[in-house]
């Protein structure tokens, strides 16, 4: 994974890097399923290797698919990188070791969905109950966020034949 | 694109398991993995496929635009619209118990409905978005 | 082997300030929305190591398993995920208008442009 990424940063060829990226997508997929994640890695694996692939893809057929290369090194952003990575890592070493069946984050509210799910809604698949009933909002509004989008990809993209005639005659 | 006999032949073969095991992923979501989002992602890849092979022309005959801006809207209501008529029946807004004759059928039935809807929505627009782009370029190549 | 328990978000924060240079040093705009997207997934796998529990299975209740990892972070994350490709398809298409009304996708060419008109 870490490789795939060092590739993404080197190429210069758009093309190579969006193809990486879907790899990377299937890395972490693999990574989802190891953790026990496997809704997250089901999905991950149809969006992130499928479709984000062919939008990049259709995008880049639209806009030209070479990089090309900067004049100046970038010492700065390695720095600045570089700085918060440590900052991030001295970060991590109070966080709960992996794994840990004590950790906050396994003592809050989780018992109590798992201990409910069965009884209280009858859906055996925890994932899909908390999504869907205990967290009822938060799938709304990640709704409405993915019609937003829609709209908005609608908005600039569609509809551009009208528009562009006029700027034809403009230029 | 249009001379590939044999990916013709296969996709044709394809499409039709692709949209029953999206179908799948979204009814059966409530017991194995899957639900609205994988399964709308699943269906409207089954699309996005289509439009590869035979055309974006030929797709969005196939599901016309308006159908697909329906679709869109049609989602994000069926989710809000559960959330009302639970108020309806006395609950609280996307409360599902009062759906059915007791409480844990009656959150089986929200939970439906709100991943239905869900699907409905994810599914319209990436196949929205896709076909956008992949419009736009075919569009190029006839100027 | 203490350390060995911590070894997972190493690879976070690398795969993290990997996403962060390539947003900060590249140019190129599409560049950057990939750069995003490394971030994004690094995000990703922190939230699914912090749910992951040692000897539990993926949170399906089924009878004669005990330990279930935490099912909330895969539920926010599921929705990251398809939030997160909406919204990079919402990026890819003001990539794709800008480039129709300036020809070009990198960044230092757009701000030079911009100047010039």
């Amino acid at each position: 994974m870490a490789a795939t990424v060092f590739m993404i940063v080197r190429l210069r060829s758009l093309f190579a890097v969006v193809m990486l990226s879907g790899i990377y997508s299937l890395l972490a997929a693999v990574m989802f399923v190891v953790l026990d994640a496997v809704d997250v890695a089901f999905t991950e694996a149809a969006v992130g290797a499928g479709i984000s692939t062919v939008l990049m893809l259709g995008a880049l057929a639209l806009v030209k698919s070479e990089e090309k290369t900067p004049e100046r090194t970038a010492i700065l952003p390695l720095l600045a990188a570089l700085v918060a990575g440590a900052a991030l890592v001295y970060g991590t070493l109070d966080m709960p070791h992996y794994g840990d069946p004590n950790a906050p984050a396994q003592k809050h509210v989780a018992p109590t969905y798992l201990m409910e799910s069965v009884p209280k809604t009858t859906v055996p698949n925890v994932v899909t109950s908390v999504l869907a009933s205990y967290r009822g909002y938060d799938t709304l509004g990640e709704t409405v966020v993915i019609l937003t989008a829609g709209v908005g990809v609608l908005l600039l993209l569609g509809g551009r034949r009208r528009r562009r005639k006029p700027g034809k005659e403009g230029e | 694109m249009i001379h590939h006999l044999i990916l013709r032949v296969v996709a044709k073969l394809l499409i039709p398991y692709i949209l029953l095991f999206g179908l799948y992923v979204q009814f059966h979501g409530d017991f194995g993995p899957g639900g609205g989002f994988q399964a709308g992602v699943i269906f409207a890849s089954a699309f996005v496929l289509y439009a590869l092979i035979y055309g974006v022309e030929k797709a969005r005959q196939v599901i016309p635009d308006a159908v697909l801006r329906v679709g869109i809207g049609l989602g994000v209501l069926i989710y809000g619209g559960t959330g009302v008529v639970s108020l309806l029946l006395g609950a609280n807004y996307l409360d599902y118990s009062p759906l059915a004759h007791d409480a844990p059928h009656g959150q089986h039935i929200g939970i439906f409905a709100v991943e239905l809807g869900v699907g409905i929505t994810v599914a319209s627009v990436m196949a929205t978005i896709f076909f956008q782009f992949a419009g736009r370029s075919e569009r190029d190549e006839e100027d | 082997m203490a350390w060995l328990g911590l070894y997972n978000y190493w690879i976070v924060v690398f795969l993290m300030m990997a996403g962060l240079y390539i947003v900060i040093a590249r140019e190129n705009l599409i560049k950057k929305l990939v750069g995003l997207n490394v971030f994004q997934a690094s995000v990703f796998i922190l939230y699914i190591t912090v749910g992951k529990v040692d000897g539990g299975t993926a949170p399906i209740i089924a009878e004669g398993i005990e330990v279930y990892s935490n099912p909330l972070p895969h539920v926010l994350i599921l929705t990251a995920i398809v939030v997160g490709v909406a919204t990079t398809a919402l990026g890819l298409a003001l990539v794709v208008r800008i480039n129709e009304a300036y020809g070009t996708i990198e960044d230092d060419e757009l701000e030079e442009r911009e100047r010039e008109t």
